[in-house]
């Protein structure tokens, strides 16, 4: 059994962790939104009027499914690609929220937690990055 | 029907079904694949995609909250989306294999059972059981404010609510849902975890849980931007509003309005699973 007032330490630190996290994960949500809405005001102004039908499945344009290619055709300017930006935010939050998670716990010692966080890491990672 | 119109009827829906998830505490990712497939005969693998993405919105906005209130435990949190996450990927990889009726089947199940789940008596657990061994050696057990003290909680059962949470991971991969109703099953029921923490915890493993299937649904097409952008904002704003009466009202009655809509809905995918209507 741990002494108490290391446990003490261990559960503010875990709260201002906690608000770190909190915060991180509200500006990541909240600026994806916004490239969203950006992409979405643009493909409506553009293609509003254009008949759009789902029914069935062809998949999404080649360049709207890599993280690279949606970046270089986000910045210039194709609407979708800038609504698929915002979708990859939106993704990477999670993930950032895991990256910071292994920061924090090599700065408590908690090593196993620096370990579980980085295989979470590469999960994601493997799943984000490899072309399946 | 145009882009305008579908934007607009879509984002629409997604507001509802993001506000009566958020105040109902089942989120809104459960029906907006079964809204896009019956209603707006948007296929199922782009109507998944979108939902999924949703997901991840509603969670890391709503997890930001439960966070801040010190209710979610994170050593939990990471250790379970091991398991998650792994689900995921096997459910992404499921997912592209398997036929659209097959898919129907499957989801209208996992919607009688969020269902079945929202309505169940949650009772507090009693905190002076015998912990797992494994839950001390993980460093598991903790403590969440109840009133103004501290209230110690020791876990229990970790492989099993660690092989629980695979399954709830495939589930979500595979339907683009949170699968929230597995996971606090596993949490609450498995690892007897108090359901303040239970809740807090679940909703924070969802967001990186569909971020691990995304990034599979991604690079093979599912993601449709012109659908996504309606669901996502749709969703969010709605269980944002939601959020805001949340301190007011958790009404019995819209809990059970809104299980019984979900239920039917799977009902009605199941149905047209096996008809081979979708």
């Amino acid at each position: 059994m741990a002494p108490r007032h290391i446990y003490i330490a261990n559960a503010e630190q875990d709260t201002r962790m906690e608000a770190q996290v909190g915060m991180l994960l509200r500006v990541g949500v909240l600026s994806s939104a916004a490239v969203i809405l950006l992409g979405g005001v643009l493909f409506l102004v553009h293609h509003g009027r254009s008949v759009v039908d789902f029914t069935i499945f062809n998949g999404t344009a080649p360049e709207l499914r890599r993280p690279g290619s949606i970046l270089l055709h986000a910045l210039h300017g194709d609407d979708l690609a800038i609504i698929q930006c915002g979708v990859l935010m939106l993704i990477a939050t999670p993930v950032a929220r895991v990256a910071f998670s292994i920061f924090v716990f090599l700065e408590e010692h908690d090593f196993l937690y620096v370990a579980v966080s980085v295989a979470v890491l590469i999960i994601l990672l493997y799943s984000l990055i490899w072309q399946h | 029907m145009n882009a305008i119109e579908f934007s607009l009827l879509i984002g629409a829906a997604s507001l509802l079904a993001g506000f009566l998830g958020s105040l109902t505490g089942l989120g809104g990712g459960v029906v907006i694949v079964p809204v896009l497939a019956l209603l707006f005969k948007v296929d199922i693998h782009y109507a998944i995609g979108a939902s999924l993405v949703s997901v991840i919105a509603t969670s890391s906005g709503s997890s930001s909250a439960y966070v801040r209130k010190g209710f979610s435990n994170m050593r939990i949190g990471l250790l379970l989306e091991i398991a998650t996450t792994t689900g995921a990927i096997l459910g992404a990889f499921l997912a592209t294999g398997t036929p659209t009726g097959k898919i129907a089947i499957i989801f209208g199940f996992a919607l009688m059972l969020s269902a079945a789940t929202s309505v169940r008596h949650r009772k507090e657990q009693a905190p002076d059981r015998p912990g797992d061994p494994l839950a001390t050696r993980l460093r598991l057990n903790a403590s969440y404010p109840v009133g103004k003290t501290m209230e110690p909680y020791q876990v229990r059962r970790v492989p099993l609510g660690f092989g629980l949470m695979f399954g709830a991971g495939t589930l979500s991969g595979l339907l683009g849902i949170g699968s929230g109703a597995v996971k606090v099953l596993a949490l609450d029921e498995a690892m007897m975890i108090p359901f303040k923490v239970s809740t807090a915890t679940s909703n924070f493993m969802i967001g990186v849980t569909a971020a691990a299937s995304a990034g599979i649904y991604l690079s093979r097409g599912y993601v449709q931007p012109a659908i996504a952008m309606p669901v996502t904002l749709g969703v969010l704003a709605g269980s944002l509003l939601g959020t805001q009466f949340l301190v007011r009202a958790r009404t019995q009655a819209i809990r059970i309005l809104f299980a019984v809509v979900i239920a039917a809905l799977g009902i009605e995918m199941i149905y047209s699973g096996f008809t081979g209507r979708l």
